[in-house]
């Protein structure tokens, strides 16, 4: 028999506690449509996304209705385009990325990614003219999303690609100037990228991931903040236990709706994915978690060690409430995306050097976060570094999601609307690290024993 | 197939009858029914079983909202499974 009180919990997280599902992903891998010819390879391509997501969104759509729980977005990521247009006679691979476009635009999700190259150790010949023509992909799309994997704690940086990604970033932005550098919010750098991811703009379908899958990210923050603002005084102990309960929860409520897709549509179920993804709206703010435990704003002093444990405490309250759990996992920081981190910059309480140490405890990295048109690529690619070397060092995925926007210098806004939000342009060093990106090369990898 | 309703809103004559009037023409099961006054807020919450239902699942859910949209209330209708993977290990 039913329970009131529990009936009404759950449907005052959705009601009031902006309570969802962020995404149900389906990961497709594009391994047999390689082929010689290039239009025959796109024309493979799009057939199979259309063929196997024909039925995706639908299906989203319906299980959102039987259990009443709203299911935001429905997506696809697909295997690195780089491994599947190698095989062909093709240089420019922004017709790949307009064919995923298309089949992206046919199935009906809002954005698909894949459009990726994985070259931690070195560039083939595919991810060269990948990487390079990201710029014109991703101006002349509108749902591909691509993303870079420069590092691994097994392989150490790949310095070249490093400074590759600044110039190409800056590229981006110039490319898609007369939309606020929108092409740099749909491009991820990574360190230790996960295969199973479904958040975008860094979703692939890793090379060891099945013929089709189901991953699902879950999000609430509302509901996590609510909770630790219901517990003025309490110590950290209790902190944490009530956001272990309220994860495990919100993770069981993802799992269901994992396992219902999976079922009807005949595919897998891949992972969950126990991330806390801001959205710009009200009462939907990470920032607001860390403020709820004492702060009096997000990016002050002991802003890392609420940070650290709000993620721990995800995690373990996640995992048991799921069979399979996996992605990016950790608390997201998304600057543009959250009410909280937008209001804590204007404050100019965090900064870009905070967010650093921030990401040192949570996944994922620096993401969605202006900084002056200006900034040098070299700059930029320093940025990166210093954040790909947390994660390799920590053998942990970090990534960088950056905006030079265009014509703009600190304290301007740029808004992109949507999801994804609006970001206050935060200031970078004015001092160069030029000569250190020009040498290019790698950085060996770390050593993982005698740790201090 | 069970489903729980619930009915949240201001207090008002006939929401019990009006609702269950879709539920019998529908032949829709009442197992379970219970209804209070919760922070000034009328609250209903029904476990209803939905094998034996004439019509798809989304059409009921489109009346029972459509009879909410009158009275002023909202009414939701959710399969039972969310509440007891939420709440049960």
């Amino acid at each position: 028999m039913f329970n009131r009180n529990e009936i009404i919990e759950t449907i005052q997280m959705i009601r009031q506690e902006n309570l969802d599902i962020r995404t149900i992903t389906m990961g497709i891998s594009l391994r047999d449509c390689a082929c010689e010819s290039g239009a025959r390879s796109r024309q493979r391509i799009y057939d199979k996304i259309s063929r196997y997501a024909e039925k995706l969104v639908k299906t989203g759509e319906d299980i959102e209705r039987d259990f009443g729980i709203p299911i935001i977005n429905k997506r696809i990521s697909v295997t690195p385009i780089a491994l599947v247009a190698e095989s062909s006679d093709e240089k420019d691979y922004t017709l790949f990325a307009k064919a995923l476009d298309d089949a992206a635009k046919n199935v009906g999700v809002n954005l698909i990614g894949g459009f990726s190259a994985l070259v931690h150790k070195g560039y083939t010949k595919g991810d060269r003219l990948l990487v390079e023509s990201i710029p014109e992909a991703l101006a002349i799309t509108e749902r591909v999303c691509s993303s870079v994997n420069v590092a691994t704690t097994k392989a150490g940086i790949n310095m070249d690609a490093v400074a590759d990604m600044g110039r190409i970033i800056k590229a981006c932005a110039e490319r898609t100037k007369d939309k606020g550098a929108f092409g740099c919010a749909k491009l991820v750098v990574f360190s230790n990228v996960p295969e199973d991811n479904p958040f975008m703009a860094g979703a692939f379908h890793g090379i060891g991931e099945p013929e089709c899958v189901i991953n699902v990210g879950v999000s609430g923050p509302g509901v996590v903040a609510n909770a630790v603002r219901s517990l003025k005084g309490a110590d950290f102990g209790t902190i944490a236990e009530v956001i272990k309960k309220t994860a495990f929860k919100i993770t069981r409520m993802g799992q269901l709706v994992a396992q219902e897709a999976s079922s009807r549509l005949k595919v897998p179920f891949g992972i969950v994915d126990l991330s806390l993804a801001p959205t710009p709206a009200i009462g939907d703010s990470v920032a607001h978690i860390l403020e709820g435990m004492g702060l009096e704003c997000c990016g002050t002093h002991g802003t890392t060690a609420a940070l650290a444990l709000l993620n721990d405490a995800v995690k373990k309250g996640g995992v048991m409430a799921s069979s399979y759990v996996g992605g990016l996992s950790g608390a997201f920081i998304p600057v543009s995306e959250d009410a909280g981190m937008i209001n804590a910059v204007n404050q100019k309480a965090l900064s870009l050097e905070k967010l650093e140490a921030m990401t040192c405890v949570c996944s994922v990295g620096l993401d969605m976060i202006a900084i002056p048109g200006d900034t040098p690529a070299s700059t930029i690619s320093a940025i990166i570094a210093d954040e790909i070397a947390i994660g390799v060092v920590n053998q942990k995925t970090t990534a960088v999601r950056i905006i030079p926007a265009p014509g703009m210098k600190e304290g301007d806004i740029l808004e992109f609307g949507g999801l994804f939000g609006s970001a206050p342009v935060m200031s970078v060093s004015p001092f160069s690290s030029e000569e250190f990106i020009k040498r290019g090369g790698r950085i060996p990898a770390p050593l993982q024993s005698l740790k201090n | 197939m069970k489903a729980v309703i619930t009915v949240l809103g201001c207090d008002r004559v006939g929401i019990i009858a009006t609702i269950t009037r879709v539920l019998a023409d529908t032949n829709v099961n009442i197992l379970d029914i219970s209804q209070t006054i919760m922070q000034n807020i009328f609250t209903m919450i029904m476990l209803v079983d939905l094998s034996k239902m004439n019509v798809e699942f989304s059409a009921l859910s489109d009346m029972l909202n459509k009879k909410g949209e009158e009275l002023g209330v909202e009414v939701r209708l959710q399969r039972e499974e969310i509440f007891t993977s939420m709440h049960r290990i």
